[in-house]
């Protein structure tokens, strides 16, 4: 179980972008999984497809397409340099928007499940009580969802500490920037006698993420709890 | 303090077209299913937005303000208390964004939740739920109450639990309440107007008792549930169950009344509960022998006809067939005597504390 130093590297690699992923792609996801809940408007049905692209899309081609866009030659990419001096390109701030987008559209998926299962007459009833549709979505809808919201955070971390090839193709696989696990893993594979490192990585990989599944199977039967009231 | 409202909403093939006023006390918005009454309430309370309104409160400009400013005190027929949270804070929500009940401790006591307050709404029983929902909406401090249908989802026993909170609420808000119902009993017990609904349009509205006495309302009320709501006095509980009550037109012997001595109540009698006579009847079985006045006759759609009545000043309504009226050849102005039963007078039709 004891991992050298270049594993212990690619985990905490590997937890520093799953967290930095999740804390920063869930805001994003709870508002998304709100409209499409919620709100009917013109182009729903196309944001909906843009969210489950990553899904359905080979994860190299959205690597390629995250590097033709947020790479330094790229329109966004060179935009966040000017302006922010953030690069993303073979850094490990471009691993993390890469799991950002491969893990978002499960995300989406559980918070707008639970969104849905909110009766909109509760909210409707908070709202004649004098509450502003921005408080009735905080002491009303958000609470109510708080469990789904929590399983879908989950779900997108397991997503990104296992995010693979739209990584490797848009950072690269630079030990101690961009190697993931997933990527260290991969690397240890390809030279001799690397059997040994890898499957101690294979076992950390495997704890991390039925420790995901079984927390968020646990936080998803709250839910149900949550919204009965009991 | 009085709500005038204006509407104008097309959904579908329904197109709905009411004006009316509501003043102080219940006004009641009857009318079948499907009649409009709870699009009324949606859009005085802004959950729906009409494609024309005017909805003014005492001159207030109301239909253009959002939701959450219009203050109104909405009680839904499913009581939607927010699950996650205790009683107590479904009672205190409205304080969150501003609004001061200064009669929390009255209105916990006057709707009987005090015991409940730590509880979560999934542990309350049906009429529970509805009387915490009914003190959260007195405690946001309303200036108008809207209640849709507020019993409809309760059986007997729950409904009879809530009826008189209902009562003492319409004695001790002080606000005008909107009171949508489709049972005749409800409105008859409570409401001091009466906005009768059909297709969408205001068929008939005025104070309680000229809108069940009307004539004209037997066909929208139905002709079992049509009758008139009568102001009267107990004046003494007999001890073979009997109570007298005096009427303007004079005594009355009823059975099941449970108002105390003195109290005003008010009597549904219903319009085939009452029989016509020519003259004074003797030898009948029924005691009750009113004279009255025919003020109008009409004529139904079937064989009966509706005769309104004018018993020293209270309206009462009969329902006879049209064969008999021509037999009897009553016409209006005529004098006869009205018959009713003792018995037929149900419990459930008699109201304490009525004005």
């Amino acid at each position: 179980m004891m991992l050298d130093e270049a594993g212990w590297t690619a985990l905490r690699l590997s937890l520093l972008v799953g967290v930095t992923a999740t804390l920063l792609a869930l805001p994003i996801a709870i508002w998304i999984a709100w409209l499409l809940a919620r709100r009917d408007f013109w182009g729903k049905s196309v944001l909906n497809a843009l969210v489950h692209l990553p899904l359905v899309l080979p994860p190299v081609v959205t690597g390629y397409l995250l590097l033709l866009s947020f790479g330094r030659n790229g329109p966004a990419g060179r935009f966040l340099e000017e302006t922010f001096g953030l690069v993303l390109a073979f850094r490990w701030t471009g691993a993390a928007l890469a799991a950002m987008v491969m893990g978002f559209p499960l995300m989406v998926r559980a918070i707008r499940l639970a969104i849905e299962a909110v009766d909109p007459k509760i909210e409707d009833a908070a709202l004649t009580l004098g509450a502003p549709g921005w408080a009735v979505f905080g002491s009303i809808t958000l609470p109510l969802i708080l469990p789904g919201v929590l399983a879908g955070a989950v779900m997108g971390f397991a997503k990104a500490m296992g995010e693979f090839g739209a990584t490797i193709t848009f950072v690269a696989n630079i030990p101690g920037e961009t190697q993931t696990l997933p990527s260290a893993i991969y690397a240890l594979l390809q030279v001799p006698g690397g059997e040994d490192a890898a499957i101690r990585l294979v076992l950390w990989a495997c704890i991390i993420a039925l420790g995901a599944v079984a927390l968020s199977e646990w936080l998803a039967r709250r839910v149900a709890r949550r919204i009965a009231g009991k | 303090m009085t709500l005038s409202v204006a509407l104008r909403h097309r959904l579908g093939d329904f197109a709905l077209d009411v004006a009316f006023e509501a003043g102080p006390g219940v006004t009641a918005l009857f009318g079948r299913s499907g009649a409009g009454k709870t699009t009324i309430v949606n859009a005085v309370a802004g959950l729906l937005r009409p494609d024309h309104a005017q909805i003014t409160l005492d001159g207030l400009r109301f239909d253009t303000l959002p939701v959450h400013k219009r203050r109104v005190g909405y009680v839904f027929q499913d009581a939607r208390l927010f699950p996650h949270m205790t009683v107590a804070d479904n009672l205190d929500y409205a304080g969150r964004y501003g609004a001061r009940a200064s009669d929390r401790p009255r209105i916990i006591e006057m709707l009987g939740i005090g015991a409940l307050l730590d509880r979560r709404p999934a542990t309350l029983s049906g009429g529970e739920k509805q009387r915490v929902a009914l003190g959260r909406a007195l405690l946001s401090n309303p200036r108008l109450l809207l209640m849709d249908e507020p019993l409809a989802a309760l059986d007997g026993p729950r409904k009879a639990e809530i009826l008189p909170y209902l009562d003492r609420l319409k004695r001790e808000a002080g606000v005008p309440i909107l009171y949508v119902s489709h049972a005749v009993d409800e409105v008859a017990r409570l409401a001091d107007h009466m906005v009768l609904l059909a297709g969408g349009r205001v068929a008939r509205q005025g104070p309680i008792f000229d809108v069940m006495a009307d004539p004209a309302a037997v066909p929208l009320l139905g002709v079992r549930e049509a009758g008139a709501v009568l102001r009267a006095r107990v004046e003494a509980h007999g001890e073979d169950g009997l109570s007298t009550l005096q009427l303007a037109a004079g005594r009355v012997q009823l059975m099941g009344v449970q108002a105390p001595v003195g109290a005003a109540v008010r009597l549904r009698v219903l319009a085939q509960d009452v029989l016509l006579s020519l003259s004074r009847p003797e030898g009948l079985s029924a005691q009750n022998i009113l004279p009255v006045t025919i003020t109008a006759i009409r004529a139904g759609d079937g064989p009966g006809a509706a005769i309104a009545l004018d018993a020293g000043g209270d309206a009462l309504l009969a329902r006879i067939t049209a064969r008999a009226v021509q037999t009897m050849s009553l016409r209006e102005g005529q004098s006869v005597f009205a018959v009713i039963k003792a018995t037929s007078v149900a419990q459930s039709a008699i109201s304490g504390g009525a004005t």
